[in-house]
Order: C-alpha cells, then structure tokens, then sequence
C-alpha cells in the first residue's frame, strides 16, 4: 500500500474517520492560532523592547487582573469546546456495537489470530466486507495488547481476563496496517498484520476459497463433550445443573437476588469463576475452567451454546 | 573570590560525603545527575540511530526493548524528578530566603545516599541484563511474563522514592519555616512557589508508587493475584495505581523548571514577573488538578466512557493554569529591558518549546483523537516537548544563570549562546517530525517499522545526533570555566534576590548577618548596572 508522506491529506476510511479528521484539523488550527499569536508577540517585544532600543517604557500596566480574567476565560472557554467536540465523536467510536457480523480476534504474544464464525481462520490478517459494520469480539491470551488500525483512526486495548467488543466499518476497499500499539514484549514490533477490506462478492468468494474447517459452534459443541460440560448442563444428566438450551440472550435471575444478561462475558465469566454469579436454584457445584480452556476454546464453547438458541441481544 | 567560602571549606573525601552543607550535597546530586544524564542519553541516541532504517540493523528487539527501557527508568527517576529541586533547588532555596541551611540538613543527605543506593540497584539490574518492561511496568507483562530484571530494577525505583520523599518534606518545611523576616509568602520568588507545588507532590504520591512497586513484586515473586486476571487480579490496577503517581509526577517534573523560567525573564527583562499572584496559584492549581486526570493515559483501555469523559474534561482544566503561566511570561516582556544573554536565550527557548508540548497535551487530551493517538510517536513527541523541550532547557537555564554563584566562576558567554541555539536546532529535529509520524500512525516501542515512515525517523535521528553532541558541549566549555574561567562578582546579573547580596561562591554558612527583607521580589533597576560578563 503507498502511502503520501503528508501526514493527514490521504483521510480516514471508516464512518468515524472522517470526524476525527476534522477535530484533528480544528485542533491544529487552533492550536497555530494560539501559538503563532505567542510567537508574534514575543518577537515584538523582543525586538521592540531590547536593551539596547531606547524607547519610551513608560506607563507599565500596574493592574494586571482584567488581563488574567480575560486570558484564563478564553482558554477556559476554547478548551470546553475543544472538550465537547472530541467527547461527542468519542462516544460515536465507542459505541456498543449492534449484534452485526462477529469476528473473533485473540491477541497473543506476538500475533493476531482472527476467527470467523464460519470456522475459517487467518494469522495476522482480517478480511472484512466493505461498508458493513462489524462487531469484534477480541481477548487476549497473555498480556495487554492494543488493536490499532491508523486508516480507522481506531484503536482499543486487547486486556486478557475480559472480552472487548468494538465495532469496524470500512468504506473503501484495500490493505490498511493492523499494528499492536500496546508494548507486548520481545517481539512486539512485529505484531502486525493487515486489514483486507473486500467487495462484498469479492468477500464471498474470498470465504467460500478458504477452506472452512468446521464451523465454530460445531467444534464448541464437540468441545463441549470433551471437557465435560454434557455430564451435567446435558439433557436428562442426573445433575442438577441449569440447562443451556435457549439460554444466550436471556435474562438469569441469580442467587443473590440480582439478573445478569446470559451475554458472551457472562457465558465467559461463568466458565472461569462460575462460583462469582451462580443462578437462583442451583447449587454451586460447578468446578472452575480456569487455566484449563484457553481463549480460542473459550470462544468455541460460548459459540456452541450461542447455537443452542435464544434470543440474540 | 572571597577568603572563606563553602569550597574552600575543607578538602578531603569526608568533607564532601559527611557534609550536611546543603551547597555541597548539591553538587554531590550535580555530579550524581550528570552521569545519570548521560547514561540516559547515551541510551536515547543508540534508540535513534537504530531507528534511521525501518529493519533491525544495530540491536536485537531484546536489546532495543531493554535500551528504552533504561531510558525511560533512568531519566525519569534519576534525572527529571531529582533534577532542579535537588541540585539547583538544594544549593539555591536556603540562599533566597535567608536562611542558613535547609531545616533537615542531615535528612537532606541522607536524601542523596538514598538516591544513590536506588540508582546503584537499578544500574545493577541494567548491567545484569536490563529491564524490558517499559519505564511504565505495566502489568501482567511485568509480573508474569518478562524474563528480566524486574523485581531488581523496582527495588531500586522503589528506594529512589524515599529520597524525593525526604526531599518534599524538607523543602515544605524549610520554605514554612526559615523564611528571613519579612519574607511573606507573596515575597517569595515565584521559584519558590514553584518547588512548594511539588514538594507537596512528591510527599503525597510517592508512596502511592512505592506500594504500586511492592504489589508487583509481590506478584512476580509469591505468585499473589493482583494484576494478573489467570490468578484473580485485575490488570487496569495497576494503570489507576501506577497514573495516580506518575501524571502528577510530570507536574513535579515540569513545575521546577517554571519556576526557574520566572527568575530568568524578570531578570533578563528587568521587570517583575507579571500577574504574581496568578503565577503563584497557577503552581498550586495545577499541582491540585494534577492529581484527577490519571485516567487520561486510559482512554482505550476499556475503562468505563464516563470515566474517560471526567478525566478529559479534568485534562483540559488543567492546562488553563499552564496557559496563565504562558501569558503572564509573555506579558513579562512588555516594556522590558531584554538582554539575550544565554540564560534568556534558553527562558525564551523554553516558553516556545513548552507551548508546543501544552498544546499538543490538548490533542490527547481531546477523547476522540487520543484514540487515534495514544501509544503512537504523537504522545512521545508531546511528552519529550515538555520534558526536554520544557524542563531539561529549563535546567540548563538555570544552571547557566546560577552558575556564578555556584562556582565562583565565569563561563564563556559565546560559547553558552551558541550551545543554545544549538540545542533548540537539535530538539526541534529531533522530535518535531515525530508529531507526523504519531499523526500517520507509527506505533511507539517499535524496533522495525514500515519502510513508508522512513523519511520522518531519519530527520528526527539526525537531529538527535545533533542534539547529543549539542548536549556534550556545555560539559566542555563549563567544566573548563571551573578552572580558567574570569572570578564572578557577587551579582553578576545585578539582581534584588537574597541569594545575590551574599558573595560568590557563598561563605559556609550563607549570609554574615541575618537578611531582612523589606520589599516584594523582582525589583529590578531597569538599566543593567552590571557589565554584560564576557560579552
């Protein structure tokens, strides 16, 4: 991809961009305004106030306090709307992402590993249709990353212990960088991949060459055998455990006498430290997966039980 | 040079490690601070010319991971913290109010070998096998993941961190304290005020950070789960408890070199320093709201949106006492009587560069582009503005201006103006290119990068080059005004403060008689009585 030496001339390329293009803009304007009037002044009295210069200092201003009401109050009032232009546009970038097209991202020392709902899978790459927004759904398996693409203006840590969702769209088609800004170590500066933004045919096609392994939730599902989950959330197991089925989406009434959202977090929390929200009617019994699932598996199970039904958030 | 004065006071080795004179223990941080210095800038430049081509040439990522790593360790906690409260400050607080000797003198020197003890554990850890964490240490990578000196190179932070307790305790309650009569809080020169801010600074947050390091050595060590999610610990943590010390302790960074900036352009424009009052509680303000935008270094990490809305309205307010101080400068030459001598040459340097890095506070400050910017070359451009652009050109002002009374000595005007020019030159080569690169988005910590940013980390490695020999100079041409340079006069600058009515170097105990002060500061004789020294 070639890239203009001018910095802020080739413009963003998601819905956002384009506003944090103009706040950026705004900001340096203002900010050459301020500083060229300093400047300004500054050379002149410099020049016209040298020792050397034999020119009337008479009068000093004696009463300085208008001069400092006057300065504090416009910089007060130019930073609050420097303040409320940048938060409106904040909360547009952040905002909870609908429950569009999801990609899974799990950040690990030091690669980006993407995961389709499909089952197809890439390294260092994310390939996404154009004009479509996209929820990610990213974790970290180690450390703290950071996914930065600078064509998005957009950027969100990748903290392990918890999900972040963030929503993408791109507007033009073609490679734009992916970098981790967050230092991860060793090979930190390496940990870079690349956004591939597609037509939307030209994203079908790109799905149906990659060879799909199973889908995701297939695999979840197998999973979900394997370490044991079937032996009590199973139908007709003799444990009392809660079923799955139709779970995703709902309200869980918990044995504290609080509800929770059965969202990708809860699902997430309840595997790990299922003993921290234990829904109302059971026992807590269940053994923690901590430490035994890893990030990849995590998103396979909460998958599985995703297709087990229930209403989407 | 006078008789009996605090050099000639004795000779040997014991006269300079068990002294209590605050003089001497600031030349002993003086020294100490010089090779930290350049230590740190060795370090720096070895960063910059590995960076002029985008693949790995001169390190492996290892060794580029350690290098600005002890960059940022040394630097921040043994340079900037320590810098002008403990050489400058230490020699020249006790002189401007009249005093004998700081109220703890011998607090005060254990302050030094404190610092001395942390420096020797951190370079340890250094010469052992570095550090990779990042000056910043941030958690699970340092507790559970880097395979280097962490748990050394936090002990020795850790012990440095007492010696700038003791360091605020004794300035708080020697400026409350010791005061020559008559000297009223609003007599105070504004550099007193100045170092008060952070003092207080110094002493609240420290031990915020001192616990924040206990926690993860305890995590490194014991395996207890404080910060790392797979034990039961929280990673963001650590970023609250680690940013409540370390913004304010930009504050105790930058504060200092203000209030140098005060005594230089009052001096060098005969004037007192407009709006006192405003510059006075400008200092404290900030100090204050320091201690409430920590969460600005967070906005991406996922802490909640509110969170992230309070902390970037608090940033903004923030920046209004720094644009007061700007203005009131700047107001301080009107109808002045400027002379350019070299400490006005960096005061004028300072006010420009510090603009800039003020400024650009406010586009990281401003949520939306801090998303786009934050962890790139745009926040390592800004922050080095203000630390080197503002704080180390401060320094070096202020060393120019004091440096008569200190030595007892006369540098080379000629060569002091031109390693200024210099300097600026190098800066702005320097860093200045790094605001685009942040701008095209060039991650920072990075060891390879896109060829596509090339062109921008070539400019700013040849200035750095520039930059470092300029560095190197004031080394040369001050170190031989100690022994050749002309004999200073007792106020070569023809200057009202305290510490100018007493002879140069100062006598062992400061003043004959006790100073009675009657007057505000800054009353400067419009005409330079004094002859322009070796103009």
């Amino acid at each position: 991809m070639r890239r203009e030496w001018i910095p802020f001339w080739h413009s963003g390329l998601s819905p956002h961009s384009g506003d944090v293009d103009l706040l950026f803009i705004g900001l340096l304007i203002v900010s050459s305004l301020v500083l060229g009037l300093l400047f300004f002044l500054m050379a002149t009295f410099c020049v016209r106030y040298r020792a050397s210069n034999q020119i009337d200092r008479g009068h000093q201003t004696a009463k300085s306090w208008h001069w400092e009401v006057g300065w504090t109050a416009a910089s007060f009032v130019g930073f609050l709307a420097l303040f409320v232009w940048g938060a409106e546009i904040y909360f547009q970038i952040y905002r909870t992402p609908p429950d569009e097209l999801s990609v899974f991202v799990v950040a690990k020392q030091w690669m980006w590993k993407v995961q389709h709902t499909g089952g197809q899978s890439e390294i260092n790459a994310l390939h996404i249709p154009v004009r479509r927004s996209i929820r990610l759904v990213m974790a970290s398996q180690d450390v703290i990353h950071s996914f930065f693409i600078p064509a998005l203006r957009l950027k969100h840590d990748v903290v392990p212990g918890r999900y972040q969702d963030l929503e993408i769209e791109v507007e033009k088609a073609g490679h734009y960088h992916l970098f981790c800004a967050e230092y991860c170590g060793t090979e930190h500066s390496g940990m870079t991949g690349e956004i591939v933004a597609m037509e939307a045919p030209d994203y079908a096609a790109w799905l149906a060459t990659q060879t799909p392994e199973t889908p995701l939730a297939q695999e979840g599902g197998a999973l979900f055998r394997e370490l044991g989950c079937s032996g009590c959330h199973g139908t007709g197991s003799k444990i009392h455990a809660p079923s799955l089925d139709g779970l995703y989406g709902r309200p869980v009434p918990l044995s504290d006498g609080s509800t929770v959202t059965a969202d990708d977090k809860y699902i997430r929390d309840s595997i790990l430290l299922p003993r921290s929200q234990v829904a109302a009617g059971y026992e807590p019994l269940m053994p923690s997966f901590e430490g035994k699932v890893s990030e990849d598996q995590l998103l396979r199970l909460i998958l599985y039980i995703k297709s087990l039904g229930g209403r989407h958030p | 040079m006078n008789e009996d004065n605090y050099l000639n006071a004795g000779y040997t080795l014991r006269s300079w490690f068990f002294t209590t004179d605050h003089k001497r223990i600031a030349i002993l941080y003086f020294a100490s601070l010089i090779f930290f210095f350049f230590i740190g800038g060795a370090a720096a430049t070895l960063i910059r010319i590995e960076l002029a081509t985008p693949q790995a040439d001169l390190v492996s990522s290892d060794m580029y991971n350690r290098l600005f790593t002890m960059h940022g360790v040394i630097i921040v906690w043994f340079f900037l913290i320590p810098s002008i409260p403990n050489t400058l400050g230490n020699f020249i607080v006790p002189l401007m109010i009249g005093a004998r000797d700081l109220a703890f003198p011998r607090l005060n020197l254990l302050s030094w070998y404190l610092f001395m003890l942390g420096g020797c554990v951190t370079l340890f850890a250094i010469a052992a096998g570095g550090i990779d964490t990042g000056w910043t240490f941030y958690t699970p990578f340092s507790t559970l993941y880097s395979n280097s000196y962490v748990a050394v190179a936090v002990t020795g932070v850790f012990i440095a961190g007492f010696s700038s307790i003791l360091t605020g305790l004794n300035f708080i309650v020697t400026i409350h304290r010791l005061r020559a009569p008559g000297l009223t809080w609003y007599r105070l020169p504004l550099f007193l005020w100045s170092l008060y801010a952070p003092s207080v600074i110094l002493v609240l947050a420290t031990p915020v950070l001192a616990i924040t390091l206990v926690l993860i050595v305890v995590e490194r060590l014991l395996g207890v789960g404080f910060f790392d999610p797979r034990i039961g610990g929280d990673p963001l943590l650590f970023q609250h408890l680690f940013w409540f010390y370390s913004h304010p302790a930009v504050y105790i960074m930058i504060l200092p070199g203000m209030g140098v900036i005060n005594e230089l352009i009052s001096c060098f424009s005969r004037k007192a320093v407009f709006g006192y009052k405003f510059v006075a509680w400008a200092s404290v303000a900030i100090a204050a709201l320091g201690f409430l935008v920590w969460g600005h270094h967070m906005f991406v990490s996922g802490q909640s949106l509110l969170a992230s809305l309070v902390f970037s309205f608090m940033s903004f307010v923030v920046a209004v006492p720094s644009a007061i101080k700007v203005f009131n400068w700047t107001a301080t030459l009107h109808k002045g009587s400027i002379r350019f001598d070299a400490p006005m040459l960096y005061a004028l340097a300072f006010i420009g560069l510090f603009t800039i890095g003020g400024l650009t506070g406010l586009f990281l400050a401003c949520l939306a582009y801090d998303v786009h910017a934050t962890d790139t070359y745009f926040v390592v451009a800004h922050f080095h503005y203000i630390m080197v652009g503002g704080m180390v050109t401060a320094y070096f002002g202020g060393l120019h201006y004091w440096w008569p009374k200190i030595t007892g000595r006369l540098y080379s005007e000629y060569w002091a103006r031109t390693a200024a020019v210099l300097i600026f030159f190098g800066f702005n080569l320097t860093f200045f290119p790094q605001f685009i690169l942040g701008a095209e988005g060039m991650p920072r910590r990075y060891h390879v990068y896109p060829p596509e940013f090339q062109m921008w980390n070539v400019l700013s490695s040849g200035g750095a080059v520039i930059l470092a020999a300029a560095y190197l100079l004031p080394l040369v041409y001050l170190a031989y005004s100690l022994f050749f340079g002309k004999r200073a006069p007792a106020n070569p600058w023809d200057a009202p403060g305290l510490e100018w009515q007493t002879p140069s170097p100062p006598p062992e105990f400061n003043f004959e008689t006790q100073p009675v002060v009657t007057r505000p500061p800054y009353q400067y004789t419009p005409d330079f009585r004094a002859e322009p020294q070796n103009a």
